[in-house]
């Protein structure tokens, strides 16, 4: 075992040790704090394992820049996801808490292992992980209603999905003989998938995956979970689940060496266009708040499938930098929501009236969503301004006409209803209810993603500077031609991206 | 660093008028005055060294892994904009004393990032910092009109919104497939404008990348066919609103083409140019008719501003000295005056509650003050010899004559059409069987603007010599960057 998996041993460490105290000892706070100390832990060992580079480990996991900063990414979202829910969950009072945070621990786990997969095998332990935690999270608050059908609703879509999954790999498998990603794209070299089993186990996987990034047309089910969803959950299925399957599919493809096919990347155009389209249209028509969150983050991952399809060393610097701002909006959206929300066995504070004069209620609070709801917008001075930006660039560098028309109409379409809740809550305050109680943790959470937010939105030079180190130092690249050698073979650090730059850079990008 | 200050102290001084807010009913008022007032020495400090066609520069490193500078600089024809958004902004916080009672931190607090953003955009040098700061002027304005506009307030916010930010996407790819371009043909990723400025390139691929930029820039200059936006913005949002959309912010469209659309991207500008001037003839004819044809008082004014604009947008693309010119000063002139008008109109809502000319008419009697002033800002917009319009108007149209003689002589009856709608907005308005109203007339603080006003534009129609001598660098040297394309272009 190499020292490099200190991350992962503390991360899989961390929830035994606390089962085990859950068994010795019942205290929501006791446990609550182990398993932030577990994940701050695996947070710090993630910048002491950084300069060992790329290491593998078993045929089934690899341990580089880029999983280290999507677990990065992941585990910090767990941990404001953690410090939203304690007073969430003290607020329901209808104990026991101290799993929900055995849960947690078992989603990051899951989606740490997503990460780093390079087989199918770790591919599906992870995302199983993952959604046996989420399930259990979901349906949580165990005297609401709505809670517990969300729960049902994912556990059946899930295995729903996982069956699509599972089906596409045996079917791929029974053409090519192996689950290794970079195994099946040497081999994809030499024999291009034109066997039906191939494209059904290809169209079955893309099916799945699609299932779980919520992409339309597979997206029925995100309303309803979202909405059903304690809020802070909702952060995590929106966050965690999302970027960690995301991530997984750009490795895959570029892995596989989808780039090298034209009708992949025209189904992943498709599915991308009509995201951002149908995700910020049926946005429009809604008014609970966790639902138009849900329609807003199948558009945004459609805007991250745009970098996706460029896939040159830029796209992959702009998908890190979106989904860094993806996360840190995200969290911070549905942070303000659960801070909001009232105890009991009701629902989340997720009316757009509940928001009715929040300004002048709570100043500070409604200014920090807004400043969230311009960063999801993709408005200055925020991260989210920045990566879209970097999401456009990618996208105008490999000329991607029509994703990019559809970024740009469905991200008109969007600001429609950002502003329409930014407008609500400016508007003249009715009497309400009794205001939630104040929880500091979660409101210094929000505050700090406030500050993240706007400080990287006027001063994104550091964040964009760690990103381009990462992508630099990354091995795996998307291959040009085929019989390009062995991907983990050492090579100039993403060479196969400077090669496709350079092609681009010869030839006239406009070819109207 | 005096361009830094140029832009913190109004960006600090609504951060102020927020935090003041819960004080003293004025405080947001006084502390934004104070900002802007304070900004007008720093930007005579800022003119004390110049080089060249300008007046000084700043660059400070942004995101240079992307080649992203902090890029400012001053030349005559920012000056002039950045004087009239500072003085248009006074004037707009003071107009707005009686009229905004609520939420009053909160609208200064709106009312100085927009103008911020505005100064930025006539600073930016660098094409990122400026689609940075061509957004951030937009949401303030948007919650201006959202929050303290009249009836169909949301409505006309986001028409406004959608139409500019949509534009404003197109030109982000506009400005990234440059850089990329640029990138391709000299290995440089950059943002910066005299480093884009001559990048060669196709033909076709210089008209497409032209074109995102021009249909922004003719989105915020409201150019038939991309005004449907303005008479709402205009007619819904508040006066200060009003004031700064009409006087300030549609100037960025046209400061936008000067500065970029044309320079960057000389040979597509040009065959695009009898395209450009056709839109312009058609905005001067078409608003002026629509205008005739409104009811309304604040849409007949802002229908004015898209023909009195089309003479900009006329005379951008006759790209002579003379031109050139006519549109700063038209531009100047078209601030002072539509300003005025929107203000007479905003106290005429805030009097009688209503814009509405069937329920106006006959108020000269009542309101004396206020109909003879709107009389003369009606005068002035319809170009009378002696008030800054008509300078405007008559060189944009001489320049437009030495390049096309026939947009020359078309655009020339817009100044009758104009005469028709100006005449009959204080018809209807002012004249008629007099009527008895138990309002105020207009008070010492509002005629102290006017007054201030009508001063400015008298002064810009009878010497406007210190305005051309002014501009008359920035656009020579505008001039000269698009004359001479880059090495090696086709």
């Amino acid at each position: 075992m190499n020292s490099s998996t200190l991350p992962f041993l503390i991360l899989t460490i961390t929830p035994v040790i606390v089962m085990l105290l859950i068994a010795a000892k019942r205290d929501h706070r006791l446990t609550a704090s182990v398993t932030a100390a577990g994940l701050i832990a695996a947070l710090a060992s993630i910048f002491l394992v950084l300069p060992a580079g790329t290491i593998t480990v078993t045929p089934l996991f690899l341990i580089d820049g880029y999983t280290l900063f999507f677990l990065f990414l992941i585990l910090t979202s767990t941990l404001a996801v953690l410090l939203l829910s304690y007073h969430y969950l003290e607020r329901m009072q209808d104990g026991p808490y101290e799993e929900y945070y055995l849960l947690l621990l078992l989603t990051a786990l899951g989606g740490a292992a997503l990460l780093a997969s390079l087989h199918f095998a770790a591919f599906f332990l992870g995302l199983e992980t993952l959604s046996i935690g989420l399930i259990g999270l979901i349906a949580y608050p165990r005297r609401r209603e709505r809670a517990l059908e969300a729960g049902l609703k994912y556990l059946i879509l899930t295995g729903v999905s996982s069956s699509f999954l599972l089906f596409g790999m045996a079917l791929i498998y029974l053409d090519y003989g192996t689950m290794s990603f970079a195994a099946l794209g040497r081999l994809w070299d030499s024999s291009p998938a034109s066997d039906i089993y191939a494209y059904a186990g290809f169209a079955l996987l893309l099916t799945g995956i699609g299932f779980k990034l919520s992409l339309v047309p597979f997206h029925m089910w995100a309303p309803d979970i979202y909405e059903g969803a304690p809020a802070p959950v909702t952060a995590l299925v929106a966050v965690v689940s999302k970027i960690a399957i995301f991530a997984l599919l750009f490795r895959f493809f570029v892995l596989l060496g989808g780039y090298r096919s034209p009708s992949l990347l025209w189904v992943l155009s498709l599915v991308a266009i009509i995201s951002m389209l149908a995700g910020n249209l049926l946005a429009l028509l809604q008014d609970n708040l966790k639902r138009i969150f849900a329609y807003a983050s199948i558009s945004h991952v459609g805007y991250v499938l745009v970098a996706l399809l460029a896939g040159s060393a830029t796209a992959l610097a702009a998908a890190f930098t979106y989904l860094a701002a993806y996360a840190v909006t995200m969290i911070g959206v549905f942070g303000v929501i659960t801070l909001l929300s009232q105890p009991g066995p009701g629902h989340d504070a997720d009316q757009l009236e509940t928001y009715r004069g929040l300004m002048w209620e709570r100043p500070w609070l409604a200014g920090a969503f807004t400043v969230m709801l311009l960063s999801l917008a993709g408005l200055p001075p925020t991260m989210g301004f920045i990566a879209e930006i970097y999401v456009i660039a990618a996208g105008v560098g490999r000329h991607l006409v029509l994703p990019l028309a559809a970024l740009i109409i469905g991200s008109a379409i969007g600001l429609y209803y950002y502003l329409r809740i930014i407008v609500v809550m400016l508007s003249p305050a009715p009497r309400r209810v009794a205001p939630a109680p104040r929880a500091r943790l979660g409101g210094a959470t929000v505050a700090v993603l406030l500050v993240l937010l706007v400080w990287f939105g006027v001063f994104p030079a550091p964040m964009i500077a760690g990103v381009q180190q990462t992508v630099a130092s990354l091995s795996f690249a998307p291959r040009t031609a085929p019989g390009s050698g062995d991907i983990f073979a050492p090579q100039r650090p993403a060479k196969a991206f400077a090669d496709r730059e350079s092609k681009a850079r010869t030839s006239n990008m406009f070819n109207f | 660093m005096m361009l830094l200050w140029l832009i913190l102290i109004p960006f600090l001084g609504g951060c102020l008028a927020w935090a003041f807010r819960g004080r003293h009913a004025d405080a947001s008022r006084w502390v934004s005055i104070a900002a802007l007032s304070l900004d007008l020495p720093v930007l005579a400090l800022a003119t004390r060294a110049p080089s060249g066609a300008w007046l000084d520069r700043l660059n400070l490193p942004w995101i240079p892994q992307l080649g992203i500078n902090f890029e400012l600089g001053l030349d005559g024809l920012s000056l002039l904009l950045v004087l009239l958004t500072l003085l248009l902004g006074i004037v707009a916080v003071i107009i707005s004393w009686s009229e905004i009672t609520e939420r009053t931190g909160f609208f200064h607090f709106n009312l100085m990032m927009s103008l911020t953003g505005t100064i930025a955009v006539f600073l930016a040098l660098d094409l990122f910092l400026f689609f940075f700061a061509w957004e951030v002027m937009l949401v303030p304005m948007y919650f201006l009109i959202a929050l303290w506009g009249h009836e169909r307030r949301i409505y006309a916010a986001i028409k406004f919104f959608l139409f500019t930010q949509g534009s404003g996407l197109l030109m982000l790819v506009a400005i990234l497939a440059l850089a990329f371009v640029h990138q391709a043909k000299t290995g440089v990723f950059t943002f910066d404008y005299f480093a884009l400025l001559g990048t060669p390139m196709s033909r076709a691929t210089e008209f497409w990348i032209m074109l995102g930029f021009f249909i922004a820039f003719a989105v915020k200059l409201a150019a038939v066919p991309f005004h449907s936006w303005l008479p709402d913005a205009h007619t819904e949002a508040p006066t200060a609103g009003s004031v700064i959309l009409a006087g300030v912010l549609l100037k960025t469209g046209a400061y936008g083409l000067l500065r970029f659309a044309v320079p960057l991207f000389p040979q597509a500008a040009m065959a695009f140019a009898p395209t450009a001037m056709l839109l312009g003839v058609i905005a001067i004819i078409y608003g002026a008719l629509l205008a005739f044809g409104q009811a309304d008082f604040k849409r007949l004014v802002a229908y004015s501003s898209v023909s009195h604009l089309g003479f900009v947008l006329l005379g951008i693309y006759a790209w002579n000295t003379l031109a050139l010119q006519g549109v700063v000063v038209q531009m100047l002139a078209h601030g002072i005056s539509t300003g005025a008008l929107f203000i007479l109109a905003g106290a005429l809502q805030e009097r009688l509650h209503t814009r509405n000319f069937a329920q106006l008419g006959g108020l000269w009697a009542s309101l004396p003050r206020l109909s003879s002033w709107g009389l003369f800002f009606a005068i002035a917009s319809l170009g009378l010899p002696g008030l800054g319009n008509f300078i405007g108007e008559f060189l944009v149209l001489l320049g437009t004559f030495q390049r096309h003689p026939v947009f020359a002589v078309i655009g020339a009856f817009g100044t009758v059409t104009a005469a028709a709608y100006a005449l009959l907005l204080v018809q209807r308005a002012f004249h008629g069987t007099p009527r008895k109203v138990e309002v105020p007339d207009l008070r010492a603080r509002h005629i102290a603007v006017m007054a201030g006003l009508a001063v400015a534009i008298i002064w810009l129609g009878i010497t406007p010599q210190p305005v051309v001598d002014t501009a008359a660098p920035s656009l020579a040297a505008l001039q000269a960057s698009a004359a001479t394309p880059g090495p090696g272009a086709k």
